[in-house]
């Protein structure tokens, strides 16, 4: 029961939800960058949200299915296709066993995730599937995934060969699907809310913040987005003493520059915190590409969390409507 | 234009914020001090010994302690404001702990092992041999650990080995020792870094495969001492 890597992508590694609790060892959270759609890739699949993914950028994979099963791709839009026939994504597909899964245009976003029915079957490292790059560890051996590498699931007890109906199909689409574009929308709208370091800032560069556009430089990764803007200053010069930092937060370098923290970000830094992006924006920041450009939107804390709470109650109702679709079909 | 919450500020001696939707950070004042670090520490064992659902992680810093939490297994930051606030009052009667391990740190100080050790020497008008005198004299303590997995940020550093970062990041080989300003840290793994390294330790600060995975801890205390370049090659673990 695996898949087979017969040709890497330009960075396909593992991911979950994060490596949460370590960060007192300076142990980064890691995890999918667009928690939105590694979520969803799973629920689809009838998985727990939990489990990993494959998250893929473009140029993505050349995957072999060595057996029937059920997969799902969310994420940006690589038009994905099976032995050559596009398949839909956000929506669960039966596929059948020797046939290839391939990503041959690059149509929009940054990075797609890949479940499968069942999860991949890997050890976790402190407590997550997550793969850290930089500690060498989680995922498959620490590293991205490569050339021959196989990527063993999980034993499910589905039938999947009677999903495929037509004895010549290489797959079968499922009837259930995840609409997923209030999630996206107004993609270059960031909300923030204020960091410590805001009221430090002078006038001028507080009224730029929410008003100017911010290029994402090339040289972001997955640890931060460089942002390119006009410089911003503070009233007087600073200097701050290293404190925690998280996923979102936006700081100010010293050439007056600004970075996003992104997933694979230091546990804690030393420059001003001048905002966070709001939880609920993170999978559409981390969906932008370089080059993109930016605006930052002031969100107030409750609603923020508001729309943090309801993204939270949505994917719970998901998962129940996914079960009850994929036993509909099994039954 | 925001409306910049703050949650909680006593007499400047503490203050409450968010960091982000999803964390709060409570913060002693922005300075490097033993006791405010030790008070951090406390205030850290305090929410690890009572704990609240829906709390995902803690780090303490130099002078600060964050804590992350599930949006939705807290009512709301109200109640996580009142947990730090209460940690924060219920940890000013507990004395000063005794904190962390006494722990020895072998360091060549020798050639390739220290690539900037001339330099710093120019800059600080030392030489080499005093340059190891100054660094093995002090014992240090872990304020943080942070940047790196497992890398500790030590101090305080005698004053006449103060010398400014690098203006870029060049690749530093784990167990790399560097200097900063009035810090010391360890590279725990390899990594670009803007400290200057006066020497490397045998010791793996950073093992992926043991549990816990990182050697040192914040509160920790460090003292280095100088090995010959013989000796760390044959140095065994």
């Amino acid at each position: 029961m695996s898949f087979s890597i017969i040709k890497a992508g330009l960075l396909d590694t593992i991911q979950d939800l994060g490596r949460n609790g370590f960060g007192n060892w300076g142990i980064p959270p890691g995890g999918a960058m667009d928690v939105y759609a590694a979520q969803v890739a799973n629920l689809l699949v009838g998985n727990n949200r939990c489990e990993a993914v494959i998250e893929i950028h473009f140029p993505g994979p050349q995957i072999l299915f060595e057996q029937n099963t059920m997969i799902a791709i969310t994420g940006a839009d690589f038009s994905p296709t099976v032995n050559d026939e596009t398949i839909p994504r956000w929506q669960p597909v039966v596929v059948r066993k020797n046939t290839v899964l391939h990503f041959p245009t690059h149509v929009q976003g940054s990075r797609c995730y890949l479940s499968v029915h069942g999860g991949y079957c890997m050890k976790k490292w402190l407590n997550s599937f997550s793969t850290s790059l930089k500690a060498g560890a989680g995922g498959l051996n620490g590293t991205p995934l490569k050339k021959g590498d196989e990527l063993p699931f999980n034993e499910n007890t589905i039938y999947f060969a009677g999903l495929l109906k037509k004895e010549e199909s290489n797959f079968e689409v499922l009837p259930w699907r995840v609409n997923s574009e209030k999630v996206y929308q107004f993609p270059h709208e960031i909300g923030v809310t204020p960091g410590h370091e805001w009221p430090l800032l002078t006038e001028a560069s507080q009224a730029a913040f929410a008003e100017n556009n911010f290029l994402i430089h090339p040289s972001s990764d997955r640890m931060g987005y460089q942002m390119k803007g006009n410089p911003l200053s503070l009233r007087e010069p600073l200097e701050l003493v290293s404190t925690a930092v998280s996923f979102g937060t936006v700081q100010l370098l010293p050439d007056g520059q600004l970075i996003v923290l992104m997933a694979d970000h230091q546990t804690t830094g030393g420059y001003p915190r001048i905002a966070h992006v709001i939880s609920a924006h993170l999978p559409k920041l981390a969906q932008l590409r370089p080059s993109d450009t930016i605006q930052f939107k002031w969100t107030n804390m409750e609603e923020a969390e508001h729309l943090l709470v309801s993204r939270k109650k949505e994917l719970h109702i998901l998962q129940r409507s996914c079960l009850d679709h994929l036993n509909e079909v099994v039954c | 234009m925001p409306v910049y919450i703050e949650s909680y500020k006593f007499m400047n001696t503490c203050s409450i914020y968010p960091l982000g939707d999803s964390a709060m950070t409570l913060d002693l004042g922005n300075c490097i001090d033993d006791q405010l670090n030790s008070r951090a520490l406390t205030i850290y064992d305090w929410l690890g010994a009572h704990p609240l659902e829906g709390i995902t992680d803690r780090i303490v810093a130099y002078s600060s302690v964050s804590v992350f939490y599930d949006t939705t297994g807290i009512r709301n930051r109200t109640a996580v404001t009142e947990w730090l606030l209460e940690a924060w009052q219920r940890t000013d009667q507990i004395p000063k702990q005794s904190d962390g391990r006494e722990i020895s740190i072998p360091v060549c100080y020798e050639g390739e092992y220290a690539p900037d050790l001339e330099q710093v020497a120019r800059h600080t008008g030392l030489a080499a041999a005093e340059l190891v005198e100054l660094h093995t004299s002090i014992e240090y303590r872990i304020y943080m650990i942070g940047f790196l997995p497992g890398f500790p940020y030590l101090g305080k550093l005698d004053r006449r080995l103060e010398v400014p970062r690098k203006a870029r990041p060049v690749p530093v080989i784990a167990g790399g020792v560097g200097i900063a300003g009035m810090q010391t840290g360890v590279y725990p793994l390899n990594s670009p870094g803007g400290w200057q390294i006066i020497g490397r330790t045998p010791l793996r600060l950073f093992d992926r495969h043991a549990y816990p995975p990182i050697l040192l801890r914040t509160g920790d205390r460090v003292r280095f001492y100088p090995v010959s370049t013989a000796d760390f090659m044959a140095w065994k673990p």
